[in-house]
């Protein structure tokens, strides 16, 4: 079951991709697209890029490391005045700061938590959400 | 764009130069590089990052990596970059502490520490 999300409209794009390492550019591509269509500063175009690329490369090797056969959920909002990213993961426990219980993926994790702090340094707006199924991270910029 | 990788050595340094996008998917290509070159006995090594368009913290991680490795062995591991996209992401993560960065090939196969 897919997480479900605060607001009920549906977003200006949605991105399925299964949980493998090379469908990660094709998300910073369509996020970077979508972010300058939305009027995001071209300035903050790489922000955009490198953040929602450490988001999905989170939330693949989540998926990859828990056995997750569902695929990344990518939701990129066009608001009046913001423009905004949500990478879904379903991988439920995997909030920012909570340990994995069974350790046999360090590296991966360690990965994870590096990609966290990367997003915190680039990105002002940005939320850490944790539902039943899975984390969900939110990431928004201001627009014109 | 997809990674490129080709190493050239000038006296004790070995040059690996890196072209295109270092990230989930083509880090573990760069790591193997490294691990190679380490393993064949090539201990100062100089990573030329200025044909890199994104890097992002796996490409970080296995940067790590290869300073570990070459620390080993009393190596060096200096990165040549002028493109302020990528040294934000070097300055963000603090690592801009941990890794000597050059301005030029040349100038980083003259440094000594």
């Amino acid at each position: 079951m897919p997480v479900s999300f605060e607001g009920e409209a549906m977003p200006t794009v949605e991105l399925l991709f299964s949980a493998q390492p090379e469908h990660v550019r094709t998300a910073r591509l369509v996020a970077a697209a979508v972010a300058r269509r939305a009027g995001v500063d071209e300035a903050a175009l790489d922000e955009v890029r490198l953040a929602v690329g450490e988001a999905c490369s989170r939330a693949v090797g989540l998926h990859r490391s828990n056995g997750v056969e569902a695929p990344v959920r990518v939701m990129l909002n066009e608001d009046e005045k913001s423009f905004s990213i949500e990478v879904a993961d379903e991988v439920p426990g995997n909030a920012a700061g909570s340990a994995p219980d069974s350790g046999a993926d360090e590296a991966a994790d360690d990965e994870g938590e590096m990609g966290l702090a990367v997003i915190s340094g680039l990105v002002d707006d940005v939320k850490v959400i944790e539902g039943a199924n899975g984390g969900v991270i939110r990431m928004s910029w201001p627009t014109p | 764009m997809d990674l490129s990788l080709s190493t050239r050595t000038v006296g004790d340094r070995t040059i690996v130069e890196v072209g295109g996008e270092i990230d989930v998917y083509t880090a573990p290509k760069l790591r193997e590089q490294l691990v190679e070159l380490v393993n064949d006995g090539s201990y100062h090594l100089v990573v030329d990052m200025e044909g890199v368009d994104f890097l992002d913290s796996t490409g970080l991680g296995v940067l790590v990596g290869g300073l570990k490795r070459v620390r080993a062995h009393e190596g060096s591991l200096r990165l040549v970059c002028n493109q302020e996209r990528i040294l934000k992401i070097f300055r963000i993560t603090g690592l801009t502490k941990v890794f000597p960065i050059h301005t030029s090939v040349d100038e980083a196969v003259a440094a000594t520490d």
